[in-house]
């Protein structure tokens, strides 16, 4: 890993050496004061944060998920505010996930499909962006096919910009989720870090931005990723990335303390890439006879939607204790409900956040 | 516009096919009428060169637009223009078209569209394209993928002894791949495929050129693997000759970082050791060309997500100066980069330019090979400013030319 290059943006967090990571859970605290805790404008992806920011993050949510689990879910802390999730692509669990975050916290929320968009009328991305723009938005949550597009956004607005997603790039929330998820999970467990957590991603790592996102993530948290896919769904250059690349699927389980199935995503995929999807499922299926590899107590999880029965079988994805498919929803909403919220403390004046304790300066 | 009057450049240095030697030249109707040590006479134009390079106006192999500004600023007095135009140089009338668009103070050598359409599928109407003044055949931004069609097309290239100018990437593998397979690509999340895809194209097209008996240029060779199977073919005896872009020389992949389209090319940016290859490459003479692409992109084309983008770069101001940098470095001499970007490329094309030669078009750029200046896509003489190579400074700038022996402003 010490071989690449420290210049290259985005890529400082692969430095930040997991195994030996001191961090563990930070009392709130000891993070940098104000606005330094957090000093991005946008969340464009899990590889222009910090380890520490990562654990900010994941820390702010845990107020939201403590709320969503209240009859009466309503902050207004961002009341008054207008969010705009403008979805280029189609997105169900995504879209509602950021909607309900918004909604929680008092916003305004609008949604803006694809499918209704002026995007089809042959308006260009650029144009888009000044007129979102243009509507005085406090924030923006964004869903992209082209990867680089949200970045492409962001440079046009004047607010917040988030990353739902942008092609075969990242999808930070989804990371950051998963890494709450988990780390409830661990803690219920009596674990209080990730560090030398053993984590299987196995699927369509090549069309995948969790993929990408969560490597990312889990190594700045402490774990070791390994991943597995057929050859023609592995990118090249993932070894480079710090995770461990497999192809027999059995053996990337051997000690697994985390199995996290990932979907083939027949939409992105020009020509075949596997034969079939039952000889898919033979190979690289969760089956139960084949988690018996992993630890005795791995932890099972999922991104969505899945395709029971392809890469995860039904009575893997529903086992009880064992699986934090439903958790890892139930989190999203938290997550992005913190990610709201930190991203628009500056326009809102929060004391601390504001621009003269900011020095007007964002990184 | 013929020239007026006989024009005299002296106290320059000549850059001769065997050297630098101080000196100056006379030109008379349009033509160099004589070399080394003159004497103007009553009535001439006399320049002093004041220690410049006394050159050859450049000639850019293989260009997609006609940009007489930008290819002025750079030095650049012919080009040869791909046939991806719009619309495609499939056809004689739009070859003869091509050919007069630039003068009379830039002279455009077209390359005759191998397929209909470029799609690679029927031949096009070649000899009358020759006869209409097609200097090569060009397979355009495409390979053919058909080694049928293309085995066909060498042969009848051969016959018209027209040289092909091939695009080298085996688009089976390529498919809608932007970057090169790496962590880069894996990084940002770009569509990507390996390198090996530019061998596997050379490797068949250097195997159906030795079968056709043709003459085989490859516009632009980027890999190792694909230089050594050049080098090897070269040895044997093979006609086939390889150029390049100076991107591929100056960058690798790194500079795709943030998705700047702007380095968004066809081949994709390849990595390190690649462009190491390049260099070593154009160093022992396996590459023999180092053209401009140019290829002048607005922000509809460019401001784009990377993957939607279109590639290409502007590259005709720039050229001199990279291929400058070359020198600089060691890697090759002074004479040697005007053999690279004027008179292999001449050669190539057929036409007695891109040499100073007596009795020949007095085709004349003085160049301060040392000035510094700065690239800055803002401020670009070309149509369009889309330079990977945006605020780095550059040394070696062209201070006058002269087409025909008529000063271009």
């Amino acid at each position: 890993m010490s071989d690449i290059p420290r210049s290259i943006k985005g890529m400082a967090l692969m430095n930040d050496t997991p195994q030996n990571s001191p961090y563990t859970h930070y009392p709130a605290s000891h993070y940098p004061a104000g606005g330094q805790a957090f000093p991005h404008r946008d969340l464009l992806g899990i590889g222009h944060l910090q380890t520490h920011q990562i654990h900010y993050l994941l820390d702010e949510a845990e107020q939201w998920v403590h709320l969503n689990r209240q009859p009466k879910k309503h902050n207004d802390a961002l009341a008054g505010l207008t969010i705009i999730n403008a979805f280029f692509e189609n997105s169900t669990r995504t879209l509602l996930s950021f909607e309900i975050a918004g909604k929680r916290l008092g916003a305004d929320v609008v949604n803006m499909q694809a499918a209704q968009s002026s995007v089809k009328k042959g308006e260009t991305l650029i144009d888009t962006a000044v007129t979102l723009n243009a509507m005085r938005a406090d924030a923006i949550v964004i869903r992209h096919g082209s990867s680089g597009a949200v970045a492409l956004i962001a440079d046009k607005v004047d607010c917040p910009v988030l990353n739902a997603g942008d092609g075969q790039h990242e999808h930070p929330t989804q990371a950051l989720l998963d890494a709450l998820a988990l780390r409830t999970k661990l803690r219920e467990r009596g674990r209080e870090e990730f560090n030398g957590l053993e984590v299987v991603i196995c699927g369509d790592i090549l069309h995948s931005r969790v993929a990408r996102s969560n490597a990312l993530c889990l190594t700045a948290l402490g774990a070791k990723v390994r991943f597995c896919a057929p050859p023609a769904l592995m990118p090249e250059g993932a070894g480079e990335m710090g995770v461990d690349v497999f192809h027999d699927f059995d053996a990337a389980l051997d000690g697994a303390e985390v199995v996290m199935m990932l979907r083939l995503q027949n939409e992105r995929m020009k020509g075949q890439f596997i034969p079939s999807p039952r000889e898919y499922r033979h190979l690289f299926g969760l089956t139960e006879k084949r988690l018996e590899r992993a630890r005795d107590d791995a932890i099972i999880m999922h991104p969505g939607p899945m395709n029971r029965g392809v890469e995860i079988d039904s009575n893997v994805a529903d086992l009880a204790g064992r699986s934090i498919i439903t958790d890892q929803v139930e989190m999203g909403v938290a997550i992005r409900m913190a990610c709201l919220d930190v991203l628009t403390r500056r326009s809102r004046g929060v004391p601390g956040w504001d621009a003269q304790a900011q020095k007007g300066q964002w990184v | 516009m013929k020239q007026p009057r006989p024009l005299v450049i002296t106290g320059g240095k000549l850059v001769l096919a065997d050297g630098i030697r101080p000196g100056g030249l006379r030109c008379e109707t349009g033509r160099i009428v004589a070399i080394g040590d003159v004497t103007p006479q009553e009535g001439d134009a006399i320049v002093d060169a004041q220690g410049a390079l006394i050159a050859p106006g450049l000639v850019d192999f293989g260009v997609f637009a006609v940009d007489k500004p930008a290819f002025h600023f750079g030095g650049i007095t012919r080009a040869g223009l791909m046939p991806d135009q719009s619309p495609h140089l499939d056809h004689p009338a739009r070859v003869r078209f091509a050919a007069q668009s630039g003068k009379p103070d830039f002279w455009v050598h077209p390359f005759a569209g191998a397929t209909m359409r470029l799609e690679g599928e029927s031949l096009a109407e070649l000899a009358l394209m020759r006869d209409a003044g097609a200097r090569a055949v060009a397979t355009g931004r495409r390979w053919i993928g058909d080694s049928g069609i293309m085995l066909r097309l060498l042969q009848y290239a051969a016959m018209l002894d027209l040289v092909v100018v091939a695009h080298a990437e085996d688009a089976g593998i390529v498919g809608s791949a932007v970057a090169t397979s790496g962590l880069m690509a894996t990084r940002l999340g770009l569509p990507s495929a390996p390198s090996e895809a530019e061998a596997l194209a050379v490797a068949r097209d250097i195997a159906l050129a030795e079968l056709a008996g043709a003459r085989l240029h490859f516009r632009q060779i980027t890999t190792k693997s694909a230089l050594d199977l050049i080098r090897a073919a070269k040895q044997r005896g093979v006609k086939v000759t390889a150029g390049v872009t100076p991107a591929h020389f100056m960058l690798s992949d790194l500079a795709i970082k943030d998705f700047r389209t702007f380095a968004r090319l066809s081949p994709p940016l390849r990595e390190e050791a690649d462009r190491v290859a390049v260099v070593e490459a154009i160093a022992d003479g396996t590459i023999d060309v180092v053209t401009s692409g140019h290829d002048p992109r607005g922000p509809e084309d460019k401001r784009l997500p990377f993957a939607d983008a279109e590639p290409g770069m502007a590259g005709a101001e720039t050229l001199l100066a990279m291929v400058l940098t070359l020198v600089r470095d060691g890697a090759i001499t002074m004479e040697r980069a005007f053999d690279l970007v004027a008179s292999k490329p001449a050669q190539l094309l057929g036409v007695q330019a891109g040499a100073l030669v007596e009795g020949w078009e007095a085709d004349i750029a003085l160049i301060q090979p040392e000035k510094p200046w700065i690239v800055d896509s803002e401020k670009m003489a070309a149509a369009a400013g889309n330079t990977p190579f945006d605020k780095q400074p550059a040394q070696g700038r062209v201070t006058a030319l002269w087409k025909g022996g008529v000063a271009v402003d």
